[in-house]
């Protein structure tokens, strides 16, 4: 089965949710993209969108719309070649909507499982639950005559664990795609020891037709993402409880959001980061890693604490934030929640005084958007953090410290051999989490 | 015809801003004014200074494609809606794509010298931002021959104009061409920057010509041979002029020398059909601007500033050669030497041009007439360049389609 082949009839698990539509989106651009070569004329390309919900499934084919209109405006100059020999497409207008059409003509969306038992490629998405993958995975299997190819889009279950308890030897890696897909250039690579280099060199090629950058991980729970988030989160949680010693806590988190954000050039601060990621994501994320680490716990009483409070953060359909550690107006930080009160406390109550007891940032500081685009890192952020390491305030302090156990961090996924090596690590946390700078580095020594 | 049996001026020129990317306000996201806000903006903007719509006859709008752009024919009925006045007056539409300013002049001028009017209000106006480049791009392709859309550029008209920049590259060397299409975007943007109006007023790049080589043009993306600073914009705007007789600059009470009398003219068509018949020549612009300059009396060289129809970049190069200004070959050199520029030799497009005041399509041939009304008599603002004593004449080309409509009019100081 050739690479064309292999992409006829696929099969997305959680087609609905928010990694699920995205990686929908992909692949059925990619189909379309195939179906519409002259070798494949008269071939049936199947794309399964399955979903436990009926009603985010009728939502789909609104966000696919919207989606593939704007790709295929983007690359109207090659679709009138595609469609050369339509004398009926004329304007762009008529070729861009053709597309659009034959796009998602591709897509089958519904509630049955079953229709996954003639696919020759399933992709995974759903909720980070090891059982519940296992259990789809095995029901498929069990049914499918094609030997099916899984890609299973957890960001923290080891592959092998899915590959002996769903019976898949060989025939499935993690292939992780970083949120929203579509925008997202990352995706993390995971193979097991018996995964079929078929399998791999298929994955490769798949990834090179989005314009994905492939970073390979070794299977290990979290892989490299979450293995850095995970423990950064927690160390950002640990300075905030330190800090709420000696001031309210809205203070501490507010404090050390702005450190993580601004003293650290980040495009968001660890508290934004977890409630974009979700409280209730995060906290399963680190219970699926935790029983594989030794020596470790990944473990946060403040994050079960604010799920009990149901303060979960996570996004709207829309896109919107929902509130979570922090309250946002249209992305604006506007409130810290206090757990003890149960209510957001207003950031203009007590911002000035925390900003003046963190101090100044570095006079050669540059917000995250203007930093991200200079070429010479080095050449910026050496001296940044070199004048920042030289002042006596409260920011600059928690900011070395934040930045040297992100340091930490990075090199410990190399040496624990998570990563291949360093600058995957980097080019983790440089692609899929939009940092201006790689965790290794040596700002902070 | 030689000669025009009665003398026909222009005043009272009037432009909006050039509404698109690269103005400060500018936001696609957020609804703007439409057609009507701009044909009444431009259109009282001129009666302002005619002292009022009872001073005129009749109203011409001309506009390329507001039936798709934005759902709207029929344009001739909004004259009531510039001025109570101009109803039950005659009005009309005219189209003639990109030249469609361009023959409301022509038909203000007709209409003088048929001496069924002594003032009429000419108007040009586009909306254009109502739809994505992409599909604008479908909208203006309208100007071309339909039978040649299904195998056109998805970018038809940039595609039209790249085709003549590849043939001109091959005959006369890549770099060399480039580089004067180049000086030809730097000086439509530091002629911009001195008119408010301009879309390009904004624009504070400091090095433009980096910029411009910066931009390798790629055919995957839009066109082989052009990048988009060789493009001019897609803008929104409007543009009105009086076109008038000596009676009816008395009852306007406007002196001579604020305005600018038509001395010679020429509106030609080639066949749409055909293929150009020579793709590094702009052969109707050149019979054309001949023809007005023999109506006129004069020769290029009594010519003391040029508006020309620069939707891209080779188009501006090829005008040169057509005017004569260059041989063939040689317009690249003509204007990369400082020639075209403001202070050169023969200073063109001082407002910007398509490329940097802007183009709403239909309104560019009145801002054209606006530009120089400006210039002959002095109110060009910072834009104001220097006329020589003894070229005291302007000449504005206005092309629609491919070389297919033009409208080229010798203007001289009133």
């Amino acid at each position: 089965m050739n690479y064309d082949q292999r992409l006829q009839h696929v099969s997305v698990l959680g087609a609905a949710g928010k990694m699920g539509s995205g990686i929908l989106l992909l692949t059925a651009v990619e189909m379309a993209d195939l179906s519409l070569k002259p070798e494949n004329k008269g071939k049936t390309f199947v794309l399964n969108a399955i979903d436990l919900s009926n009603e985010a499934l009728s939502g789909l084919f609104g966000y696919l719309h919207t989606q593939v209109t704007k790709m295929a405006e983007k690359k109207a100059v090659m679709l009138r070649q595609l469609y050369a020999d339509r004398d009926d497409l004329i304007e762009n207008y008529d070729i861009i909507n053709q597309y659009v059409n034959d796009v998602l003509a591709l897509v089958r969306p519904t509630t049955a499982l079953e229709v996954a038992y003639k696919s020759s490629l399933i992709f995974e998405a759903v909720s980070e639950n090891k059982d519940l993958k296992v259990k789809l995975f095995r029901q498929i299997d069990q049914h499918n005559e094609n030997k099916s190819w899984y890609f299973t889009n957890t960001s923290s279950v080891p592959i092998h664990i899915l590959e002996d308890e769903a019976g898949l030897k060989s025939r499935i890696l993690g292939f992780h795609f970083y949120n929203p897909p579509a925008v997202q250039r990352l995706v993390e690579l995971i193979v097991t020891d018996t995964t079929d280099n078929e399998v791999k060199q298929f994955a490769l090629n798949y990834a090179k037709a989005l314009r994905k950058v492939v970073v390979p991980s070794n299977d290990f729970a979290g892989f490299i993402g979450n293995g850095h988030f995970m423990r950064d989160a927690l160390y950002g949680i640990k300075q905030a409880e330190e800090l709420a010693g000696e001031r309210p806590f809205v203070e501490a988190v507010y404090m050390v959001n702005k450190v993580s954000q601004e003293f650290l050039v980040r495009p968001m601060g660890i508290f934004q980061l977890i409630d974009y990621v979700g409280i209730d994501v995060v906290q399963f994320i680190m219970n699926v890693m935790n029983p594989f680490l030794k020596d470790e716990e990944l473990h946060s009483s403040l994050l079960d604490k604010m799920m009990k409070l149901g303060v979960k953060g996570g996004q709207l359909s829309s896109g919107a934030q929902k509130d979570g550690f922090l309250k946002y107006d249209r992305g604006a930080v506007i409130g810290v929640y206090d757990p003890d009160k149960q209510a957001y406390v207003d950031v203009d109550s007590f911002a000035a005084q925390c900003d003046e007891v963190l101090g100044a940032l570095p006079a050669s500081y540059q917000p995250w958007k203007a930093a991200v685009r200079i070429k010479d890192t080095d050449g910026h952020f050496a001296p940044y953090f070199a004048e920042m390491k030289g002042m006596d305030s409260l920011g600059a302090k928690l900011a070395i410290n934040y930045g040297k156990n992100s340091n930490d961090i990075g090199r410990k996924l190399v040496s624990d051999q998570v990563a291949h090596n360093e600058n995957d690590v980097n080019t983790v946390m440089l692609t899929g989490f939009f940092h201006a700078y790689g965790p290794i580095n040596n700002y902070f020594a | 015809m030689k000669n025009m049996r009665r003398k026909v001026y222009m005043t009272a020129g009037y432009n909006t801003i050039s509404m698109g990317t690269g103005r400060k306000e500018f936001n696609p996201k957020k609804e703007r004014p439409g057609l009507e806000y701009y044909i009444k903006e431009a259109g009282q903007g001129v009666l302002k200074q005619a002292g009022g719509a009872d001073k005129v006859d009749e109203s011409v709008i001309g506009n390329f494609m507001s039936a798709r752009f934005n759902k709207q024919a029929h344009l001739g009925g909004f004259a009531g809606a510039i001025d109570p006045q101009l109803e039950f007056k005659p009005s009309l539409g005219v189209e003639g794509a990109c030249g469609s300013g361009g023959l409301s002049l022509i038909t203000g001028i007709r209409s003088i010298l048929a001496e069924t009017a002594d003032t009429v209000l000419s108007i040009g106006v586009e909306v254009q931002n109502t739809v994505k480049a992409i599909y604008g791009a479908d909208i203006l392709a309208g100007a071309g021959y339909y039978d040649k859309r299904k195998h056109g550029h998805a970018y038809f008209f940039p595609g039209q104009f790249s085709d003549r920049a590849g043939v001109y590259y091959e005959k006369y060397g890549h770099e060399y061409a480039r580089k004067g299409m180049c000086r030809w975007f730097v000086n439509a943007i530091e002629n911009a920057r001195l008119d408010p109006t301009a879309q390009e007023y904004h624009n504070t790049i400091p090095d433009l010509e980096g910029l411009y080589h910066k931009m390798t043009p790629n055919g995957k993306a839009f066109v082989d041979h052009l990048n988009v600073l060789d493009c001019s914009k897609v803008s929104d705007g409007a543009s009105g002029i009086v076109v008038t007789s000596e009676e009816g600059l008395q009852r306007m009470d406007i002196d001579k020398k604020d305005a600018v009398e038509v001395v010679g003219w020429a509106q030609l068509t080639r066949n749409i059909v055909n293929e150009p018949p020579n793709p590094v020549e702009l052969t109707t612009i050149k019979t054309a601007a001949k023809r007005a300059m023999e109506m006129a009396g004069v020769t290029i060289d009594q010519i003391g500033t040029v508006e020309t129809h620069d939707c891209f970049s080779i188009a501006g190069i090829l005008a040169v050669e057509a005017l004569g200004l260059a041989a063939p070959g040689k317009g690249a050199e003509y204007v990369a030497e400082g020639n075209t520029s403001r202070n050169g030799k023969m200073p063109m497009n001082t407002t910007g041009g398509l490329i940097g005041w802007g183009h709403p399509t239909g309104a560019t041939g009145v801002h054209q007439a606006v530009t120089l009304w400006q210039q002959l008599t002095g109110k060009a603002g910072d834009a104001q360049i220097n006329i020589p004593a003894d070229r005291p004449y302007g000449l504005s080309i206005n092309m629609g389609g491919d070389d297919v409509t033009v409208v080229a009019i010798v203007y001289k100081r009133g």
